[in-house]
């Protein structure tokens, strides 16, 4: 369904954001020495039951009204476990949900992790009154993107101007060509 | 965060002000971009790309642009809701060629494209 696990990501986010979360972290962790690609995503939505925290691998269960089929967990699924991985739920429900999936590193049949910048940059303008936390490493180098120091210097500046775009957009590309040994 | 970087964000923000104070009588626009698993299936990350792509190109301040869950019209993904002052109008299949007219005529020049209007 989705070419990139970058789009996976903003469909977990998603999720964490319609449980109401206010604080969204993200974890990527790219270790090519053990061959693993870990993704995390971690919420203080309001969680989930045992049950429903089962369910929801299933594509004919979802919470919604609006439609009866709920597809972007199952097909994570199927994606970690066509590549040697698996998807794992940790939710408590009224504290919040944790997301992890993990994949082979170097599988042929693992997705490019895609346009990492511009998935995190919509997220953090388009829910100005949440905060996110991304992490991410790629062998010994890591960086750690926090929306809280920004909000609290920005003040009253929206996140949808101009130059706050370009400023957020520079910040998270130029961290993600550091940890890529790019810059 | 390293101290340049927080420097730079102290610029923005005065610059930033000091421009609002001067526009603030313009009329301001709110986009929402929905952003459920069927609306990132039809594209619609990088639609939002296209509309913060005009905004920073153009230079457009005073407008808001969020993301919204699934709102049950998923075969006329991408969606897009335009309010400009009193008047709010939802676009369906909105590509990034189309995000990007949005923003150009409706937002800044304040013409509706009612042939990409869906009514619900």
């Amino acid at each position: 369904m989705f070419r990139e696990l970058a789009l996976h990501i903003l469909d977990l986010v998603e999720n964490s954001l319609q449980a109401g979360a206010t604080l969204v972290t993200l974890e990527i962790i790219e270790d090519e020495a053990a061959d693993r690609l870990t993704i995390s995503v971690s919420d203080n939505g309001h969680g989930m039951d045992e049950k429903t925290a089962q369910q929801i691998t299933d594509p004919f269960f979802t919470t919604r009204s609006t439609r009866r089929v709920g597809l972007g967990i199952p097909f994570l699924k199927q994606a970690t476990e066509l590549c040697n991985g698996s998807l794992t739920i940790d939710s408590t429900l009224g504290q919040g949900t944790t997301i992890t999936a993990t994949f082979q590193h170097s599988h042929l049949n693992r997705m490019p992790l895609g346009d990492m910048v511009n998935t995190v940059l919509g997220l953090v303008v388009g829910y100005p009154h949440v905060n996110f936390v991304y992490r991410h490493s790629a062998g010994d180098r890591r960086f750690e993107f926090d929306t809280r120091p920004i909000k609290r210097e920005l003040g009253a500046v929206p996140l949808s101007e101009p130059t706050v775009i370009e400023y957020l957009r520079r910040e998270i590309s130029d961290s993600l060509a550091q940890i890529y040994n790019k810059l | 965060m390293p101290v340049k970087s927080l420097d730079d964000l102290k610029r923005i923000k005065e610059e930033a002000l000091a421009k609002r104070q001067i526009r603030n009588a313009s009329a301001r626009a709110h986009l929402t971009v929905a952003m459920g698993t069927c609306g990132i299936a039809a594209g619609a990350r990088d639609t939002m790309k296209a509309i913060l792509d005009a905004i920073e190109k153009d230079q457009i301040t005073g407008v808001l642009v969020t993301q919204t869950g699934c709102i049950g019209l998923c075969e006329y993904e991408p969606i897009v809701d335009v309010q400009l002052g009193e008047t709010k109008v939802t676009y369906g299949k909105v590509t990034p060629e189309r995000a990007r007219a949005i923003v150009t005529e409706h937002v800044v020049g304040g013409k509706i494209i009612h042939e990409w209007v869906i009514t619900r």
